[in-house]
Order: structure tokens, then sequence, then C-alpha cells
């Protein structure tokens, strides 16, 4: 079998440096890879937020042009969902779910490299259109006819389509991984109601992944094919459909929108009860929530539809439908709240997101069943009442969870504490920013302040909380910056970790800070819920190996090698997106083709590249 | 808990994945039954008395057809229940999801 | 193979060690017993009915709303699709019959009945280009003399006023450049736009998979293809076989239901 692989480039042993960044399949770098692109990818998703409150700030201005403000909220809204917040919840999976089930690695170490390196080639195709002639206007949504070559004949668009594609393979990708990787590595023992929330919620948004992405890769398809080729898809004349467009988008938009919460929610079940030193309370019913969240949010979506005409019975169902999925949703605030009832609470600045998560989030739930009835959201639709509920639960939610996460599991990554102090004034300012920024949006929207506007007139009654919430704005981006400062300054000198610095509660806490190479050097027997307290409670040697930098040499464990192919074929990936985005010039066709050539060239490579180098010879 | 087990697959070569194998006879015969199937699907099709009667006559049939080769052909049958949810998951959201749709845009209403 | 460790440590704990070996993924430990790449097969099949879900959707949302022809009822031969649908159900069988060889390691067997299936595979694409390319270049022929007769299709009537006098035949409706308006594309009306589509990604799938079969038949002249990796031609044959039964559906919905003469004339 090894005769067959004298592949075009033979696998990198031991590379060093960028070459083992580059030809990483280690799921922790892989995480880490993931997370600090993301992490730049909020900043400048927050960037384009910026110039946004400050357009807003005071009426009747004219810092940005209207379409330059189109493209403002486009990309606002697409960065945030599709190149910060989900990949920052890959960040988290990648790194733990491994640890977290007792496995050394995912299923398909290659195929998570290639997820890392397509979202990042996703990412940078859709950044640089703003360079490129002009970013998408049509809203992260982008709704037909808006985006019909007739309306909108520049590449923004096309721009738009090509990168969610490209992104959506690599979450495919990574989805496909990590379902094989929790239903078929998990420890012995640890079955799938000992696993921890946090694997469990992975597991429920990786279906949801691979469910809802091919649905807007169809939608996307359509719409593309009707700016290029002349199709009828959307086509209002040759009786097309509009509203088709917004269903297939919203079959897709809705479970997105459970994708982003449930990683928070599966953070925040790992946290407080580590830090109020009690066992989550009710974890059947807090995985079986998840579980029916997940499998609800299939029935909602014309919630957001609620005002294009479906008629009273649809408009009844979906509203009906929402307003059922409040309660797993509640069931699992409940249970967060019953964790720390008589706990022994630790406010650290994971714990201080947390509780923050629960509030705002809930803030955010109750906006979004003022929604859920079609008669009162037929005043709110479209306008900064709804703005003010997305952030609540987008940023009150997830954002506040990740950033609960990040202090958590940063001295597992780093093997060093963040600042506490900086820790807490980032808290602070974030959450003191983030209520002035979008709670003033509530009142906007209720007096009728339309969303996407880009600007508005001085007697409209707006002024005043316009100009409040851009000052939260600031407020925010301050306490973001700390959180940057700090981050800097503990990877450079932050206070030493050791393996538990939390006297925490599943298998990542087990070993180093950072772990071994390996992750684990037995793989545990598991069993019941949080192992790890378990195997702590009854004196289990438990000693975790320090400054673990991955000799694996001297246990045996051979580890899959890194590889060339998942980034070349991502790379083939990146350069067809941007031949089709030109598609209709002759170069554009030439571009695709050459870059598909390189996909399939990579995609064979891989195949018969050996899964683990034989020539690593045994027993080193 | 106590005691030496053995964690590895079974060590015999190929899938391990299937207890049981249907002959090539029997392959032999689910195609004969499905060609079967679709001569009686094609000849069905040309009894125009049947009117809207024929959307659940060919609907079954299909279903039928679908089933064998789910069922033989791609051996859902014999394995183990796991890769059946993992693919009816995505085969009954999709069914769904389309009626859904359809319903939404009248398509069973009478116009 | 496996080398399992397993000590007894004082208090009767037990620790065991699952190490891999050489021979990597496909002989680790695993908590099913269930390969790695067979679950994720079923699981990408169960997503890619969410694919063919959507582009059904929009073929049955869209049917019948077309606004010009030409329509089903005058491009469908289901005579022809059905011998197209039989031969791409037969590939089915061999393809198992592929399947059933390697796992007996009858190498000739297993290359015979693969090189069947791609050729079938092959043969239905050749069915489904030449359908393309009549449904494109369709063009309209009738007897003046059935104008209003119910005997002519609803396109072909659209175009009674070309029988003016002196005119007892239609032959063809071209532009002042000779180029036929009667064909359909993509663009020409919804049923083109949806039908090449939904048919296109399925010609597109079964193309894939038709390079996946030849890539394993020449793969087998270099030893590649072995009784104990019998499973690299299972995650193919599943695929295969699930590109059929998803033609199972397109040709009952698509093709049996849209121009079934039984239904009332709407």
């Amino acid at each position: 079998m090894s005769s067959m692989t004298t592949s075009i480039l033979p696998r990198p042993i031991h590379p060093t440096g960028l070459w083992a960044w580059l030809t990483t399949i280690d799921h922790k770098r892989i995480g880490i890879l993931y997370g600090v692109t993301a992490f730049i990818m909020f900043l400048s998703g927050g960037i384009e937020a910026m110039y946004i409150r400050l357009q807003l700030a005071a009426p009747e201005q004219e810092l940005v042009s209207p379409e330059i403000y189109s493209q403002l909220f486009t990309m606002h809204g697409t960065t945030m969902i599709f190149l910060a917040i989900m990949p920052m919840g890959a960040a988290f999976f990648n790194y733990l779910i491994p640890l977290q089930i007792g496995a050394r690695d995912v299923a398909f170490p290659r195929l998570n490299a290639f997820s890392y390196w397509t979202f990042l080639g996703g990412a940078v195709m859709l950044k640089s259109s703003w360079f490129l002639g002009g970013a998408p206007n049509a809203g992260w949504f982008g709704y037909a006819p808006i985006t019909s070559s007739a309306y909108n004949p520049g590449h923004g668009i096309d721009f738009w389509i090509l990168s969610l594609q490209i992104l959506g393979i690599a979450s495919l990708a990574a989805a496909f991984n990590f379902i094989v990787t929790i239903i078929n590595l998990r420890a012995p023992g640890m079955s799938l109601m000992r696993m921890p929330i946090f694997t469990w919620m992975t597991f429920v948004t990786s279906i949801l992944l691979i469910l809802a992405f091919p649905v807007i890769t169809v939608a996307l398809i359509e719409v593309m094919f009707d700016r290029f080729f002349g199709t009828n898809f959307f086509n209002v004349g040759a009786g097309g459909q509009p509203l088709l467009w917004q269903h297939l988008f919203w079959v897709f938009g809705h479970p997105e929108v459970y994708i982003l919460i449930l990683p928070a929610l599966g953070i925040i079940a790992e946290v407080i009860p580590t830090f109020s030193k009690k066992p989550l309370f009710g974890y059947p019913v807090v995985v079986l929530s998840g579980v029916v969240i997940g499998f609800m949010g299939w029935m909602v979506w014309s919630h957001h539809m609620f005002t294009v005409g479906l008629g009273p019975v649809a408009n009844s169902v979906f509203a009906v439908t929402t307003m059922a999925i409040a309660v797993p949703t509640g069931v699992k605030i409940f249970n967060y709240m019953a964790t720390m009832w008589k706990g022994s609470i630790s406010l650290t600045t994971s714990m201080l997101y947390a509780i923050g998560f629960i509030f705002l989030f809930v803030i955010g739930g109750l906006s979004g069943v003022m929604h859920s009835s079609a008669a009162s959201d037929a005043q709110q639709q479209d306008t900064y009442f709804i703005v003010a509920h997305l952030h609540y639960v987008l940023f009150g939610g997830s954002i506040m969870a990740l950033g609960s996460g990040i202090y958590y599991w940063f001295p597992k990554m780093t093997g060093r504490l963040m600042d506490e102090k900086l820790g807490k004034l980032n808290f602070l300012l974030v959450f003191i920013g983030m209520n002035v920024t979008f709670f003033p949006m509530h009142f906007l929207g209720l007096d009728g302040m339309p969303r996407r506007i880009y600007t508005y007139d001085s007697d409209m009654g707006w002024n005043l909380w316009n100009a409040v919430s851009s000052v939260g704005y600031l407020i925010l981006a301050l306490g973001v910056l700390i959180l940057i400062v700090n981050i800097i300054w503990s990877v450079l000198s932050g206070e030493k970790a050791d393996g538990d610095p939390w006297d925490a509660r599943t298998l990542e806490w087990s070993m180093s800070s950072p772990p071994p190479e390996y992750n684990f050097e037995q793989i545990p027997i598991v069993h019941g819920i949080d192992p790890y307290w378990e195997q702590k409670r009854e004196g289990l040697s438990t000693v975790p190996i320090s400054g673990g930098s991955g000799d694996d040499d001297s246990h045996g464990i051979h580890l899959p090698q890194p590889s060339y192919w998942p980034p070349l074929a991502s790379l083939g990936l990146f350069v067809s997106g941007y031949g089709l985005v030109y598609l209709s010039s002759s170069i554009g066709l030439v571009v695709s083709i050459i870059g598909a050539a390189i996909t399939m060239v990579a995609v064979y490579a891989w195949s018969f590249e050996p899964v683990n180098d034989p020539d690593e010879g045994e027993g080193h | 808990m106590a005691q030496n087990e053995d964690m590895s697959t079974d060590t015999h070569l190929g899938s391990e994945n299937h207890s049981d194998h249907p002959t090539p006879l029997t392959y032999f015969k689910v195609a004969m039954i499905l060609s079967i199937i679709t001569a009686i699907e094609v000849g069905i099709f040309y009894v125009e008395d049947l009117s809207y009667g024929i959307i659940p006559i060919l609907t079954i049939l299909s279903v039928m057809k679908f089933a064998l080769v789910i069922m033989f052909y791609m051996h859902l049958r014999y394995d183990n229940r796991l890769f059946s949810t993992l693919f009816l998951t995505g085969l009954v959201l999709a069914f769904l999801v389309v009626i859904a749709l359809l319903a939404l845009f009248q398509f069973f209403t009478p116009s | 193979m496996i080398q399992m460790k397993a000590k007894v440590i004082k208090g009767a704990r037990i620790l065991q060690e699952a190490v891999t070996t050489q021979h990597g993924t496909d002989h680790e430990y695993t908590t099913t017993g269930l390969n790695h790449r067979k679950l994720l097969m079923w699981a990408f099949l169960g997503s890619d009915c969410m694919f063919f879900g959507s582009l059904i959707a929009t073929y049955m949302v869209y049917y019948g709303k077309s606004k010009v022809g030409p329509f089903p009822e005058d491009l469908f031969s289901i005579p022809i699709t059905s011998v197209s649908t039989f031969v791409l159900l037969m590939s089915s069988m061999s393809m198992v019959l592929a399947y059933a060889a390697i796992r007996k390691g009858s190498l000739k067997g297993f290359r015979v009945w693969i090189l069947s299936t791609a050729l079938m595979g092959m043969t239905f694409l050749a069915f489904q280009v030449f359908e393309f390319y009549e449904f494109a270049n369709h063009e309209v022929h009738f007897d003046c003399s059935q104008v209003g007769t119910g005997n002519l299709s609803a396109f072909e009537e659209s175009f009674q006023n070309e029988c003016i006098e002196g005119v007892t035949t239609v032959d063809g409706i071209h532009d002042s450049d000779g180029n036929n308006l009667t064909g359909l594309t993509p663009k020409t009306n919804l049923f083109g736009t949806t039908f090449f589509t939904l048919t296109g990604f399925h010609g597109a799938h079964v193309t894939l998979g038709v390079i996946w079969l030849l890539s394993l038949f020449f793969y087998s002249f270099r030893g590649g293809v072995t009784r104990e990796r019998d499973l690299d031609v299972d995650l193919a044959a599943l695929y295969w076989h699930f590109v059929d039964i998803v033609w199972i559906v397109i040709f009952t919905v698509v093709y049996l239901f849209g121009v079934f003469p039984g239904f009332p004339e709407s």
C-alpha cells in the first residue's frame, strides 16, 4: 500500500514554524487558527459597526453615502454571523471535543484542516470585496430581486454568493467531522448521556448544519444562475417568485440562528457548574431541551416572513410554533439558574460573562416572544426593535458565552491565566456598553425607526436614543480593546496555569495546560457525568504531565501526520471562487477551471496518501 | 469492568459493519422486481382513466423501488440502525420541508 | 492490528490503552464498532437529501406556472426516459455485484462489474445529453387544419397566428437570423430553468460517480482494491445507489406526474 503513495509531494515529517501551522492536522492547532481568525473577523465586523453607529449618531449626516451604508450593514451582518460567531464556535469545537470525549483527535484530521483553510479562503474572499469594486449590499439575507443582475450589476453580490458557498463547504466539512467524531470516538464508558453538555450541543449544532446548509446552497445556486445565466428562478416577468428565495433562505436561516446559539448554551452549561461547584441541574433535561430546540428550529422559519402576506393560516401556525420554541430555551435557563442556587459561586470573569449571558439572553428571548405574535410583529418587523432583539440574543447571548469560554479555556490552551482585573474591567465595559448600545433600539423600533436606513430626519424623535446608542458603541469598543490587551498580555506574561486551575469537571482539565500533542497518555474510562470531578473525588492518580509539548515517541502513540493536501484543496476552491465571480470575463472561466483542477488534484492526492506514514515505523 | 476486555473491533478483514449478506441471486431478484415495477409504472402511465388516482399509485410504486434499493443494495436492512438514523433524518426532513413549501405556495389548494 | 495493553491496578481499577498503528483509522478503537467513513457517507447522503429536496421543491412550486412554452407535454418522451431509467436501475445491480465480487476477493469479477456500472452510468448521461439537446432544439410542426380541434398542445396553439392565408403547415418558428425560437433552455421559462437545474445537478452527481467508479477500476490494476479494503468500494456503491434513488424520485415526480395524460386540463 505504501508503494501507492509516492505522491507528488511526500508527507511533511515533523515540520516546524510556519509550515507546521500550514500543514497541521492537530485539532488543537486548528482550533487556535479558527479562534484567532474569527477574532480578527469579529474586529473587522466591529469596524463596520463603528461606521454604522457614527453615521447614525446624529440625524441627517452623510459620513457615508447610502450605497456604502448598504454595504456596511450587509457586511457587518454577514461577517459577524459567518466569519465571527460560527468560526469562534468552531474554534471551541475543534479544541475541546476530542479532549472532552477522551479522544486523541477528530475522526478525520485532514478534513478538519481542510475546513479551516476553506473558511479562511471564504473569509478573505468576502472581505476583499470591499476593495474590489464594492461589497455586497443586499443585506445578510440577500432578498431577491434586489440581488438580481438588473438591480445589482456589480460584483458585490457575486462575492457574497461565492464566499457563502465556500464558507458553506467549510462548515459542512467540519460538521460531518464532528458528527462522526462524537458518535465514534468517545472513550470507553462515555455513553451519550455522560457527554459534557458542550459536546452535546456541538453534536446537535453539527446535525443542524448538515441539514440546513444544503438549502442555502440551492438558494445561492438559484440566484447565481439568475445572475450569470439568465435563468428565471426569481424573474418576476417569467413568473418567478422572490418569495421562494425568502422561504429557502429562512428554512436555512432559522436553524442557522440555533447553530449560533446552541454552542453558546453549551459553553454556559460548562462554565456555570464549575464556578458554582455544583453539578449541572437536570442534565437529561438540558440535553433534551437542546435536542428539542434543534428539532423545533425547523418549524418556525416563516416568522421572519410574517409581513409578506402568507395569509392567516400560515401566520398562525408559525406564530404558535415560535411561541412553543421559547419553552425548551427557557427550560435551559432555569436549569442554569438552579445550578447556581446554593452553589459556592466564584465570580471569575468567565462566570461573570456567563451570568451576564443569562440576563442578556433572556432579554433577547423576551423581545423574541414579542415578535412571535404575528400581529405585534407587523409593527416590529423591519424596525430597530428587531435589531435590538437580534443583538441581545447574538451579542448578549452568543458573544457573551464565547467571552466566557475564552476566559475559561484560555488557561488550558496557553498554560497561562488571563488577568482577572483586566478581565473584570473588560466584562464591565462590554456589559454596560452592550446595554447602552442596544437597549435604546427597543425604543427606536417601537417609535417606528426602520432598519437599513442610512440617515433620518431630525424631527422624527429618534435623535436621543441614536446618540445614546452610538455612545454605547464607544464603551463596547473600549471593552473589546481591554480584552485584546488582556489576551496579549496574558499570552506573554500571564500567571502560569496548571492543568486544572478551576477545579473543573470534564476531561480536558485532566491533563497539562496546554495538553500534549496526543492529548491522553491513556484513554480514560468514563463512569459518569463530570468524569474528571469523579476521578478527583476517588483520588485516582491524575497527575497531569507537565510541559507537554508533544513528545509522543516514548508512549508508542502514533498520531496522524501533517499533510499539504487540505490547504491545497482549499486553495483551489479559493481560486475557483474568484474565477466564478468574474465568470462574465474570459479570464474568469480559465481561473475557475484552474482552481477546480487544483482542488481535484489535491483531493486525489489526499485520497491516496496513507493515513499514517508507514515509514515512521513502530515502537519509537 | 473488572476483566480484560478486548476493545478491538473484530479482526475479521473487511467491513465488519454488518451481520448478514444477501447473495448475488438476491440482488438479481431485486433487480428484476425493480424492472417490473418500472414497467408497471410506465404501463399505468397510459391509463388515463385513473385521473388523480395515479398519484397514490405511482407514489407507492416509487417508494417501493426506493425502499428496495435502500434496504438491499445499500444494505440498510442488514446494517447497524445508526446508519439508517443518519440517513432517514435527512430524508424525512427533506420530505417534510418539501411538503411544507408546497403547502405555503398553495400547491395543494385548488386555484 | 490493534495492540492492547490491559493493566490491573490495585483496587481493581483497569486502565486500557488503545494505540493506533500504522494502519490507522480503519482499525482503531471506535465507540460503536462502525467505520468512520461509512458513518460519514450516510451522514452525507442524509444531507444530500436536503439538497435535492430543495431543488425538487423549487421545481414543483413552479410547475405549471411558466408563462410561455414549450411545456413538458411538448418535450418529454416517456418511452425514451424509461429506457434511461431502466439503465440506471440496472447499474445499481451491477454495482452491488461489483461489491459482492471484491468481498469474495474476485478482482476480475470486481473489474467486470464496476466497469459495467460506469458504462451504464455513462449511457445514462448520454441519454441525458441527448435529451437536453433535443429539448433545446425542439421545433414546432403542425398542420393548420388541426388548430382549435384540441389535438394540438397549448404551446402549438399559441402559434396559430402563423396559419395565415396560404399556409397549411407550420414547420418551425425561426427568427430573422434562422435561430429556432421554440427550444427549451434554462432561460426560456420556469420549466426550463427548474428542469435543467434539477436534472443537471443530478447529472453532475452521476458524473462524479462515474469518475469515482472509473478511478476504482483503474486503481484495481495497481493493487489498490483488495478484499481487505472492500470498504472503499462500499462507499462508492452507497453514493452510486443514492444517485439512482434520487432519479427514481425525479422520474416519477418530473416525468410521470408531469405529463400524465389523465390529469384534467387546468
